[in-house]
This record gives C-alpha cells, sequence and structure tokens, in this order.
C-alpha cells in the first residue's frame, strides 16, 4: 500500500517518478506472492523473448498481431474522433465468420481462405456500421452502442460453437478445425505464422490512407473539429460510416488471423479472455495514436502478457499480474498523454445523449 | 412460459438483481453531476464484490465485508481522482484502465490470498440474510417483493430519495451540480470544483463497493472471476440516460434488473444459456432505442 500512498502523495511525478512508481506497483505485487524476485524476472524475460528456437518469442510476435491489429482497427475510429470501443465484438463476429465459413466452404484450400478473410471483414465491417448506424440515425452514443454490441458478438459465437456448429468430440466448446491446407503457413525456420504480414498490410493501408488520401484527411478532420468538418460541409455521417466500417474491417481481419494463423478453429473465448481489444485500445493511446509506434507498443503489451505468463511458469507468479501492469502503465502514461486528443470525442458522445 | 415469468418467486428475485445496478447507478449519478465522467463502474464494482468475500471471509461478518467493499471502492474513486482530476488523464482513458485494473487484481489476489483459480467459495464466507418484516410480508404477492430481501435492497431502495434529497439541498449536494454544471461559479464562491469532484468519487466508490458487496454476498457466498459480468456498462448506460437524476434512474434500474432477473428465470424454459446471457444488453439496447425515439417524437 506504500504505493498507493506514492500515488497519492501531490506533486506530479516525473516520467522517472512513473517508471518508479510503476516498478514499486510490480514489487508489491511480487511480495506478496513471496515469488523469487531473480527467477520471476528471469522467467519474464524468458517467456517474453527466449524459449527453445526463441519459441516465446514467436508467441509473443503472434500476440503482438492481434494487439496491433485491434490498435490499428480503432487507431482509425478514434482518429476520426468516433469512440469505438466495440472492438471486441467486431473481432468475435469476424474470428467467428472466418471458422465458420473456414469449416463449411468446400473448395481449394486459397479460395477458401480468401473467401473466410473477406467474410470476415465483411462481418466485423458491418457489426461496426450497426453501432453507427445506431448513433446517426437512432441516437445511441457510439460510445454506448458499440460497447454493448461486444456481449451479443461474444454469447452469439459462444452459442454457435457451443451448439450448431460445435466439434463435439473434442468434447470442448469450439468449432471444427479449419482444413489443414488452409493454415497460414510459417515463416520458413520458424513457428510464426504469416498473419504478421496480414496486419502489415493492414497498418500500411491505414498509414497511407489516413495521411495521403483526401477521404482520409477529411476523416482526421471530422476527429480534430466535427463543428469545422460539417461547417464546411463535409459529408460527415457518411465519413463516420466507411471510418467505422473500416474500423470493424481491420477487427474482422484481425479475428481471421487469429483463426488461421494461430488457433485454426474458433474455440470459446479465445479473443475475449486475452482482453485483445482493450489492450489494442491502451496499445494505440500509450503512443498518442502515432501510427508508426503501433506495433513497438503492441509489441510491449505482447511482452507483457507473455512475460508474464514465463514468470507463472518460472516463478508461480500469477500471469495476471500482466493486465494489472497494462493498466498501472496505461494510468501513468497515455492518461497523460491522450487527454486532450480525445477530449473532444468524449465531450460529442456525452452531449449527444 | 407466462407462468414461470409472472411466478411469484420471479417477482422476488428481482429485487437481488435491482440492487447492485441501482447501487452502482447512484454511485455513477454522483459522478455524472460533478463533471465526472466515470465509466469505470464495472471495475468498481468487481473489486467491490472482492473485498466484500474478504472481509466477510475473515471475520465472519458480512457488515465487514461490506464495509471493506466501500473502502476498496473508495480507494479505487482516489485511484480515478490522481489520474483523472490531479493528473487530467482522460476520463475514458482512466475508465478502461480501472476496468482493467480491477479484473487482473481481483483475479491476481484470488491466487494470492486464497489460492483458487476461477472461483472462491468456502463456509465463513458469511452472506446477509433476508429481512422479514413482519406487517409487509403479509401483504400478497408484494409481500414477497418488499419482504425478505438482504438489507442492501432496503439501503439501495433508501439511498434513491437520499441522494435525491442530498443534491437538491444539501451543500455538498449543490456543489456537486455546480461543479458539473458551472464550475466557474463554484471557484467564485471560493470552492475548488476538484475537491467536489473529488467527493463524488469517493461516494461513487463507496455505492459501486456495496453494489459488489450485494453480488457477492447478498446474492450468493462466493467470489468468480469476472462476476460484475457487465452490469456496471448497464449502470452506466442507466446514468446517462437519466443524466444522473436519482428518481427516473430507480425506474430504469427496476426494469434492467428485472429483465436481468428473467434472463435467469427463461434459463429454465431451454433457452440456451448464450441467449438469456445476451438479453440484459440487447434489452438495455432496446431501451436505448425506445427513448430515441420517444425523445425525437417529443421535439417534433
Amino acid at each position: 500500500m506504500k504505493t498507493l500512498r506514492g500515488i497519492l502523495s501531490g506533486e506530479a511525478l516525473s516520467w522517472a517518478g512513473a517508471v518508479a512508481a510503476i516498478l514499486a506497483v510490480f514489487l508489491v505485487l511480487m511480495l506478496m506472492v513471496g515469488a523469487p524476485i531473480i527467477e520471476a524476472l528471469q522467467g519474464f524475460f524468458s517467456g517474453a523473448f527466449g524459449g527453445r528456437r526463441y519459441a516465446y518469442l514467436m508467441t509473443t510476435l503472434s500476440r503482438t498481431t492481434l494487439i496491433a491489429g485491434m490498435a490499428i482497427s480503432v487507431m482509425l475510429s478514434f482518429r476520426a474522433g468516433l469512440f469505438n470501443i466495440g472492438g471486441e465484438g467486431q473481432l468475435v463476429v469476424g474470428g467467428l465468420v472466418a471458422a465458420l465459413v473456414g469449416v463449411l466452404l468446400p473448395g481449394p484450400p486459397l479460395f477458401v481462405l480468401t473467401a473466410s478473410i473477406l467474410a470476415a471483414m465483411v462481418a466485423g465491417g458491418l457489426w461496426a456500421l450497426l453501432a453507427g448506424v445506431l448513433q446517426l440515425y437512432v441516437g445511441v452514443p457510439l460510445l454506448v452502442g458499440s460497447l454493448l454490441l461486444n456481449y451479443p458478438a461474444r454469447y452469439l459465437a459462444s452459442y454457435m460453437v457451443a451448439h450448431p456448429y460445435r466439434d463435439v468430440q473434442s468434447g470442448m466448446i469450439q468449432s471444427h478445425l479449419v482444413p489443414m491446407e488452409t493454415w497460414l503457413p510459417y515463416f520458413p525456420g520458424t513457428r510464426l505464422d504469416i498473419g504478421i504480414l496480414f496486419v502489415g498490410v493492414a497498418a500500411a493501408f491505414a498509414i497511407v490512407y489516413s495521411y495521403t488520401t483526401v477521404h482520409g484527411y477529411h476523416s482526421r478532420l471530422n476527429g480534430l473539429s466535427p463543428d469545422f468538418a460539417r461547417a464546411v460541409g463535409l459529408p460527415v455521417k457518411k465519413l463516420t460510416l466507411q471510418t467505422l466500417a473500416m474500423s470493424g474491417a481491420i477487427a474482422g481481419l484481425v479475428g481471421a488471423v487469429a483463426v488461421f494463423g494461430i488457433h485454426h478453429r474458433y474455440i470459446d473465448g479465445m479473443l475475449v479472455q486475452p482482453l485483445y481489444a482493450w489492450t489494442g485500445i491502451i496499445a494505440v493511446l500509450l503512443v498518442n495514436m502515432v501510427p508508426w509506434a503501433v506495433p513497438l507498443s503492441g509489441f510491449f503489451f505482447a511482452a507483457v502478457q507473455t512475460g508474464a505468463a514465463g514468470m507463472e511458469r518460472a516463478a508461480s507468479v500469477p500471469k495476471e499480474i500482466a493486465f494489472i501492469m497494462q493498466a498501472v502503465i496505461i494510468l501513468f502514461v497515455a492518461s497523460r498523454v491522450s487527454g486532450a486528443l480525445t477530449a473532444s470525442s468524449t465531450r460529442r458522445e456525452t452531449d449527444n445523449v | 412460459m407466462f407462468e414461470l415469468i409472472f411466478d411469484p418467486s420471479f417477482a422476488e428475485s428481482i429485487p437481488r438483481f435491482v440492487t447492485p445496478i441501482l447501487l452502482a447507478a447512484l454511485g455513477g449519478a454522483l459522478c455524472e453531476r460533478a463533471g465526472v465522467f466515470n465509466i469505470g463502474l464495472e471495475g468498481f464494482i468487481l473489486t467491490g464484490a472482492f473485498f466484500a468475500v474478504l472481509g466477510s471471509y475473515y471475520t465472519g461478518s458480512p457488515w465487514i465485508g461490506a464495509l471493506t467493499a466501500i473502502l476498496a471502492g473508495i480507494m479505487l474513486g482516489l485511484v480515478f481522482a490522481e489520474f483523472n482530476l490531479r493528473r487530467g488523464g482522460n476520463p475514458i482513458v482512466v475508465s478502461i484502465a480501472i476496468n482493467i485494473l480491477a479484473a487482473g487484481l481481483t483475479t491476481y489476489l484470488l491466487r494470492a490470498i486464497f489460492d483458487v483459480i476461477g472461483a472462491f467459495t468456502d463456509p465463513n464466507i458469511v452472506p446477509f440474510r433476508p429481512i422479514h418484516i413482519p406487517l409487509v410480508e403479509s401483504i400478497p404477492f408484494l409481500g414477497r417483493v418488499l419482504s425478505g430481501q438482504p438489507v442492501l435492497f432496503y439501503i439501495a431502495v433508501a439511498a434513491v430519495p437520499a441522494i435525491h434529497y442530498f443534491l437538491a439541498r444539501h451543500r455538498l449536494g449543490l456543489r456537486i451540480r455546480a461543479a458539473g454544471e458551472n464550475p466557474a461559479a463554484l471557484v467564485a464562491g471560493g470552492v475548488s470544483p476538484r475537491i467536489v469532484q473529488l467527493w463524488s468519487l469517493i461516494g461513487c466508490g463507496a455505492l459501486c463497493g456495496l453494489a459488489g458487496a450485494q453480488l457477492s454476498i447478498a446474492n450468493v457466498s462466493l467470489f468468480v472471476e469476472n462476476m460484475s459480468a457487465g452490469r456496471g456498462w448497464i449502470a452506466v448506460v442507466a446514468v446517462l440516460l437519466t443524466r444522473g437524476r436519482p428518481w427516473p434512474l430507480f425506474l430504469i434500474a427496476i426494469i434492467f434488473g428485472a429483465v436481468d432477473s428473467l434472463s435467469f428465470r427463461v434459463q429454465g424454459l431451454g433457452l440456451a444459456q448464450q441467449f438469456t446471457d445476451m438479453m440484459p444488453y440487447v434489452a438495455t439496447l432496446l431501451v436505448l432505442v425506445a427513448l430515441s425515439w420517444w425523445r425525437k417524437r417529443q421535439t417534433i
């Protein structure tokens, strides 16, 4: 509880102070479970970057793929001033649709894979559009609508793989495996699937779109000053819907990558429990929505999570320490950095209620 | 189907579901009226639920459990205040961080303190017992709703007029409203809006802590990971819908609580659990849709 007093002690902490406070929280948590610190730290680094033939580093990189993908998805929305926090629902719908199309659609592998990914993107995009339609034509604020839509998506996916499309013989709540020929291949000599390339393409698209196209410029303008955008006659509604659709499509793509690259099926809760969408949100806020830095912060949070799993193996520290540390980091860093940027969207959301 | 829904034991169960939403929403209302955009109620409730079990387990008293939950909620309120009010962090970001923090911390502590994964149940956790009110009990139908509920239900219902009065008449309540509506006036009066907002966060933490206690040591006597299960978000929606006015909030909490309770009941009808789990959120969305259509018609 020493750290809490530190937090509340008054003077604004410098960056060094923030780091010290974050480390202090970490130490208190470690002492609480009586973990051997050195071994735990070794476990952390090996869990995040080591392993036999760097197997854990590959796990960190696949996780980076998903987190950074979700970060890019929300970044498109946030930069347009749209506080879309329904990434989880869009991701889940994408993952579910990808797995179902992959399992059910006959045909050559490349065709099935392409169709699944496209279907996932369409599904994610439509789910995001639904939130946009609710805001624009019904008057349910995006913040609330996009969030509430997470739950039907989650439970619908859970139902689909628990009842109609369940792989009953596996004994788990999960779909059947997608055909092996459609699995994303590994990079030669590694255990890292090429899903990271898909997300890389999405990131490149987001950056090019945001900075070089007129449409992207209008969309950002809408984010910086919605009143100005409206006053100069930009089609605000259309921009909103198009941006949301793109955002949701990228989330759906990430879901498809998780299915074809990592799990090869839809397992109940596989996209929800690791908090990918929420981690993506904080990853993008940590770097103040600067696109090129998003993969780095995605990698950072992925390493925190896989490192925590390593600490659990090495020193039996509960791996949930990762979520605590993520939250503390975001409190000290991003709550400060992102204050001004998202303020406008906050105001708009509340005014609409 | 209708027999199941209009069964007295269904009505009897509604207050148990209304209580956590109502308490949390009243807490959220204090923040809303003070101009603090706190959408992290989910994390507050979850933390309260955990610490209620902790307190009750170690002392054998649900009252001390509730007190522990209140203190934990207040601590979280102070964390919110530090990062939002003092450091100027974006309230949505702080709220999301609080939710992640609560999910991580409760699971971590569950393993660190009780050495279990997923759920903790133990005969040493003493829950609140139902309170039977002598005369009320004998009213047909209503008696079973109004009597025989855990004490937190009565506290929650009493809190509605209390907070209404507090906001309408009490000095701090007036200041809370001023902080939300016109902070400059407060400054002119020599009062710091931030201190007032800090008090609203403390009140919010305490009420959400109680909401958590209702979930873990009144409805049941155990803690399950993520047991707040979206109720905090529903409370947030209720606050936004009513703009933090206690009486309308009461009404909305009853509607949402009844749907929550109904979703439990219809599981007995063979509807897949996933659909009943979905009901509160879909119902919340439908209420929002209905209300905004109604508002639109009003303005035309």
